[in-house]
């Protein structure tokens, strides 16, 4: 559509059509929003999304499961094993396996530290829109920890693939849980120093209390998940409401806060990091020995050495690699917990190896209406800490 | 032929020494902008771990002649739409006030040099603040103007944030420093800083000190109230279109505008040239000092996140103005007593 059929260049009128993004600093990535203005205040905005189109869910309709979860990295870029993980447990679901502790704990671990580098990310990128520059640098410096754990265990620093149907990629090696216990010992220490920075800041705290305030009927009213929901007063985490992974092996308690603004959505994710710490700090100490995968060879791979001896090791080897698994004719979606809210995959089987549809539940997506009717009424300087605290990925709205 | 310009030297000395310094400040003003950028770039590394400019010359200090050096031969790009008359006129304005308005400060006291006696000045002027005052905020036209002319959006709104800004916050700074000029009587800034040698007014006057720096931030367009350009609202607020040379004129403007209002604070409030005991020569005092407030500045700047519109409105009209009130209210009862 040109620019004067969508009527910006409409004249005599009282406001002033203001179009925001794709390229914008702050939408972070590519989001378009065209905002009708009063002065500096916001009368009327509507999103345009679509400028981030992969396809990848109508991919995944021609690719085996296997091979799907590489494109569920780059769904939410931020929570690769998240998509990974939410893909595998519907996956794991159609076939009816039970996965070993081990791999479950790992699991756990992978995504609590990918939510911590998650939270980290939107911490500096949220205090950047905002203005503080350095809040930004901070986070960046403990994130890069948290990446060179991923590289460390997967050989990738952000697309990881590191869970898979049937368990994890490989086994943690001692350096990695020493990794994690170092993360683990420096977070808090850090958390207080952002929070130093940011939270009784008077300036901080004129931008944030009272922008983009959302009540409780209303969050629901717009299907807003995880903090966003939280932040509104609404007690709800996957984690614990309907567990995975054996995250009730785990005590951690949910953040709620009740104001539903930018600075309760700002308050509830730095509790979320220390909430997190604390999950990943009782899954490493209980870590339990076993097998990193499901001891059945027609969903895992085979051990690499085996094939050298096993005959039937071989075999499996090339079926799985070149057929891939056969998940039985079904159709499931299991919710989880992501950083930004309720990821999920409604997976279609047809009998084959390869999904008949491939569908993603993406908490940024299913927030943009209820982000836009925050906007509303609010000053274009309130616009950017809105979109800053919904902590949006274009990656899976746009999918 | 020889002795009419021997005769034409000897009669017009006084014009042609203020030319010579003219050009001379004019030109140390301008070389102290690179370092200025550099100053910048390297603490704010050091303020968010990390590094800063260290790859070109000595510990990366050739970087920003060799930016601007880039933006020179950068091309300039003008939208169709755009006024060209001012949006070519804009960053002239900008630089040329910032660079005028600096010419009434004195950083020293006159020097003798083979009997002739210099004035560390351009020009020694009895309503020297008042001359700064004038001329540094007649430099918001360049960016009203280049906000208009650039006929985007997001220039005009820039533009429109930076006269109100500008606008209600030179009235704190009027009055805080009237303040001072009640205390010294004199508008001249020698005379002020001449009143200060036993005693800088930060300590006699510091609610007015702290007015007139925070409207001093704000007047500068420097964070937290850099409105006008935030980066994360308006993209670039005024100076979204403008790309090479023109960009780094208004660039320039904000860093010279930057040392003015530091050198401003210096003598109004710091005791200018003034060592209060120190070793130093007064003009190192000076700049020391002006230093030093730069230094706060850029620390301001990597601290403090953006305030917004209507909350800058508030500060200035309910806050700072009646503050500044009661500051001249108060040392103008100290005077009539």
């Amino acid at each position: 559509m040109s620019v004067a059929e969508e009527g910006l260049l409409e004249r005599n009128k009282d406001t002033m059509t203001l179009n925001m993004g794709p390229q914008h600093p702050s939408t972070h990535g590519v989001f378009r929003v065209v905002l009708e203005m009063d002065g500096e205040m916001v009368t009327s905005s509507d999103p345009d999304i679509g400028y981030l189109h992969t396809g990848i869910e109508k991919t995944g309709e021609s690719k085996l499961y296997a091979h799907c979860i590489p494109m569920t990295d780059r769904l939410d870029y931020l929570n690769p094993p998240g998509n990974n993980l939410a893909f595998c447990l519907s996956v794991e679901k159609l076939l009816q396996t039970e996965i070993p502790p081990r791999a479950d704990y790992l699991r756990v671990i992978m995504c609590e530290l990918t939510r911590v580098a998650s939270h980290l990310l939107w911490l500096g990128t949220h205090a950047l829109d905002i203005g503080a520059m350095t809040v930004f640098l901070y986070c960046w410096r403990e994130r890069e920890l948290i990446l060179d754990l991923n590289e460390m265990i997967s050989g990738v620093r952000m697309m990881t693939s590191f869970i898979r149907v049937g368990g994890v990629m490989k086994d943690a090696t001692p350096e990695w849980i020493a990794g994690v216990k170092h993360v683990i010992d420096i977070l808090p220490e850090k958390v207080d120093e952002y929070e130093s920075l940011l939270t009784r800041n008077p300036i901080w705290m004129d931008r944030t209390v009272g922008a983009g305030a959302m009540t409780k009927e209303e969050a629901i009213r717009w299907s807003m998940s995880g903090p966003c929901l939280r932040a509104s007063g609404v007690d709800f985490d996957f984690r614990k409401k309907r567990p995975y992974s054996r995250y009730q092996d785990f005590k951690f308690d949910v953040p709620v806060f009740t104001n539903g603004d930018v600075y309760d959505r700002y308050r509830i994710r730095v509790e979320e990091i220390r909430q997190s710490r604390e999950i990943l700090k009782q899954a490493i100490e209980k870590l339990p020995d076993g097998p990193y995968k499901v001891d059945d060879n027609k969903i895992s791979l085979p051990d690499r050495d085996k094939l050298k001896t096993s005959m039937e090791a071989l075999i499996h080897h090339f079926k799985l690699v070149s057929e891939g698994v056969k998940v039985p004719a079904g159709e499931t979606y299991v919710p989880t917990e992501g950083p930004r809210g309720e990821v999920g995959f409604y997976i279609v089987s047809d009998g084959s190896s390869i999904p008949y549809r491939m569908k993603l539940r993406a908490p940024s997506f299913m927030a943009i209406p209820g982000m836009c009717a925050m906007m509303k009424g609010s000053y274009i300087a309130d616009v950017v800490a809105i979109i800053g605290s919904v902590d949006i990925v274009m990656g899976e709205v746009d999918r | 032929m020889i002795d009419w310009v021997f005769d034409f030297i000897s009669d017009n000395a006084g014009i042609i020494i203020g030319c010579i310094k003219a050009v001379v400040v004019a030109i140390v003003l301008l070389q102290c902008v690179p370092f200025l950028v550099w100053l910048e770039r390297r603490l704010m590394g050091r303020f968010q771990v990390r590094l800063g400019p260290n790859r070109v010359g000595p510990f990366g200090l050739i970087q920003p002649i060799a930016d601007s050096i880039k933006l020179l031969f950068k091309e300039s790009i003008i939208t169709n739409s755009a006024d060209k008359f001012l949006f070519h006129l804009a960053p002239a304005i900008v630089v040329f006030t910032a660079i005028v308005s600096f010419s009434a400060i004195p950083f020293g006291e006159p020097v003798t040099i083979f009997g002739q006696t210099f004035g560390l000045w351009v020009a020694n002027l009895d309503i020297g603040l008042l001359f700064v005052f004038a001329v540094s905020s007649m430099g918001i036209y360049g960016m009203v103007l280049g906000g208009l002319a650039s006929n985007n959006k997001y220039s005009l709104m820039g533009g429109l944030r930076s006269a109100a800004q500008m606008i209600s916050y030179e009235l704190t700074l009027g009055l805080s420093a009237l303040g001072v000029i009640v205390m010294t009587g004199s508008l001249n800034l020698s005379d002020m800083v001449k009143a200060q040698e036993t005693i800088p007014n930060i300590i006699i006057q510091p609610l007015g000190f702290l007015l007139f720096f925070i409207a001093g931030v704000a007047e500068t367009n420097r964070a937290p109230f850099d409105l006008p350009e935030a980066e994360q609202e308006l993209v670039a607020g005024f100076h979204t279109e403008y790309s090479g040379m023109k960009f780094a004129m208004f660039f320039m403007g904000e860093y010279i505008n930057m040392i003015t209002m530091s050198a401003l604070v210096t003598l109004l409030f710091l005791g200018g040239w003034n060592s209060y005991g120190l070793p130093l020569f007064p003009i190192l005092a000076f700049a020391g000092k002006v230093f030093f407030l730069l230094c706060v500045f850029i620390w301001l700047r990597s601290t403090f996140p953006r305030i917004r519109y209507d909350r800058l409105m508030t500060f200035g009209w309910k806050v700072l103005l009646p503050l500044s009130l009661l500051n001249l209210l108060f040392y103008g009862f100290i005077k009539a007593l």
